[in-house]
């Protein structure tokens, strides 16, 4: 396996609080990534670091052998890297189709043509990726007032439709009920496996964790304390410390 | 889908249109003149909402756009001798470049920080047209100003006016029902993720401005030739105000919405006017009336009612 995004020793401080702290890391082409760690442990700033939300202070990220550090999100999106956010980040005011539509357009490179009429764009393909997550038929409502799980799933699909080779997922059962957590995850089970994308995605729910990721990382105050196999991460005499010691409440 | 227009908005537009192209038959010069000015600022108001209710900006200097597009024409057809063509041609080009350049350093900014720099221009541009008196007769306001023979005729220049602005509101139409204009809903609705699904959201914004003013401009053009002069007034910050005030009152997030409101705040003043000298309470008072309780203008409002009152079913 070749590494698709490969991360070398990353820092970012923030005016003296490191946030990352020497990262290193290889994501395989196809694999299914978890990082997991408590709350505050510097997972988001980690995302942002690799879509270029933030800069980092020190080291390098590279993209299918490419460096791509610094580069701002609308580029890196246009690379193959789509994510969703840990808080809803759609379109509120517009309708749930054009919430995907418009994402589809970008991807065409059809943002800033000015004499092609909207209506008959990528009509099937929204369609289509409307239905892969269940919305199809809510299509015409308006997207910030649809319930909150919907609203990741169309975070989900707007992501999709960027037809990302990896995709970063930022807790994507963030504020769900375990129902919802479930469904939530069998989704991302299925759109990643029928799509073959390579999946990164952060959690601090270890059930949901195990269960779909080949390999997983922790990260703890920034730092990377173990990576490997689910089995080995669990049994980590470290990792055990961390989550089942005096954080044991926490991470459940 | 979205439907491109619906029936009933389609037949609309088409009594408008009709309604309009017969005024003069009614051999009212008052009314020719009304409906000959509604038109020049309806496009002024719809050109503004390019940049407010499309890109999500709120620009307080967009009058600035409308007097250089105004100047420039007048100027060159009466101190220069221009033909028509290349005068109007030059007045909204150089709006347009105005508009470019400005918009360039706006962009960079958002909400109160970019107002406040369009309104720090629009003051600049009417400081020049102030002071520049050789070119522009300061503020005893540039007048009179050739019109042109052809157009020199109220029903001819009503006609002018009309094909020049249905012609303009089209266009308009198409760009915000176009890629662009659907990705810019995207870029005011949230321009975090509209970057981040490939969008280059300054570009966009940057493009709306400039498109915002090209038709200010023009709207400009036809302004100066209909009064026969140009006043530094239209540069100033309050015409700027007033035009941001009939966007608001029709509502910024439907196209025609700026349309309505330009010609209920025209016709209001007009009323007003004969009646008492106190415009500017019924302005405020308006004003009031919008942002707190009707912040998606007449047109949100006619919504209301209509879901109220008609089938109600479909939200």
């Amino acid at each position: 396996m070749t590494a698709l995004l490969s991360i070398k020793n990353l820092w970012k401080d923030f005016g003296g609080f490191v946030a990352t702290r020497d990262v290193t890391f290889d994501l395989a082409e196809g694999e299914r990534h978890a990082i997991i760690g408590p709350n505050g442990a510097g997972k988001t700033t980690f995302f942002n670091l690799i879509t270029g939300h933030m800069h980092p202070s020190k080291g390098s990220v590279e993209f299918r052998g490419k460096d791509i550090t610094g580069i701002p999100p609308h580029k890196v999106v246009k690379l193959g890297i789509a994510r969703s956010f840990q808080r809803i980040n759609i379109f509120p005011r517009m309708s749930v189709f054009e919430n995907v539509q418009v994402a589809l357009m970008s991807r065409e490179d059809q943002s800033l043509k000015m004499f092609k009429l909207c209506f008959d764009l990528h009509v099937a393909e929204t369609n289509q990726l409307l239905d892969t997550v269940g919305l199809l038929s809510e299509a015409e409502e308006t997207a910030g007032e649809l319930a909150y799980g919907k609203q990741k799933q169309l975070e989900l699909a707007i992501a999709l439709a960027e037809n990302p080779d990896v995709l970063l997922l930022d807790e994507p059962t963030a504020g769900m009920s375990p129902t919802e957590t479930g469904d939530a995850i069998k989704l991302v089970d299925r759109i990643t496996k029928e799509r073959g994308l390579t999946l990164l995605f952060t959690e601090h729910d270890m059930g949901v964790v195990f269960g779909i990721s080949d390999r997983i990382s922790v990260l703890h105050h920034g730092e990377i304390i173990a990576s490997g196999l689910p089995d080995d991460v669990r049994n980590d005499p470290e990792v055990r410390r961390i989550y089942l010691g005096e954080d044991a409440d926490a991470a459940a | 889908m979205t439907s491109p227009l619906s029936k009933t908005g389609m037949a609309a537009c088409l009594i408008v249109l009709i309604l309009c192209a017969l005024t003069p038959l009614l051999q009212s010069d008052y009314l020719i003149d009304v409906v000959t000015e509604i038109l020049i600022v309806a496009l002024f108001a719809l050109s503004l909402n390019i940049i407010i209710g499309y890109s999500g900006n709120v620009s307080f200097g967009h009058a600035a756009y409308f007097a250089i597009g105004g100047y420039v024409n007048a100027i060159l057809l009466t101190t220069y001798g221009w033909p028509l063509l290349p005068s109007a041609v030059a007045g909204v080009f150089a709006a347009t470049l105005t508009a470019a350049v400005v918009a360039y350093f706006c962009t960079r900014l958002t909400d109160i920080y970019f107002a406040m720099l369009t309104l720090a221009f629009s003051m600049l541009v009417w400081a020049i047209l102030f002071k520049w008196r050789s070119l522009t007769n300061g503020d005893d306001g540039f007048t009179p100003v050739h019109v042109p023979a052809v157009i020199d005729d109220r029903t001819a220049f009503f006609y002018f006016t009309m094909i020049v602005i249905v012609i303009s509101i089209a266009v308009l139409w198409v760009i915000t029902h176009s890629a662009f204009g659907r990705s810019l809903v995207a870029v005011r609705e949230n321009v975090g993720r509209a970057g981040f699904v490939g969008i280059h959201t300054r570009r966009m914004r940057w493009q709306a401005f400039v498109i915002a003013g090209f038709f200010a401009g023009v709207a400009g053009v036809l302004f100066g030739m209909y009064h026969r002069g140009m006043y530094v007034e239209s540069a100033f910050w309050t015409q700027s105000a007033q035009v941001l005030i009939m966007t608001l009152l029709g509502g910024i997030y439907s196209f025609f919405g700026p349309l309505i409101g330009a010609a209920v705040l025209f016709m209001l003043e007009r009323l007003t006017n004969e009646y008492t000298e106190y415009w500017p309470t019924v302005l405020g008072s308006i004003l009031l009336i919008i942002l707190l309780f009707q912040p998606d203008g007449l047109v949100g409002l006619g919504k209301r009612i209509k879901n109220k009152f008609g089938g109600g079913g479909s939200p």
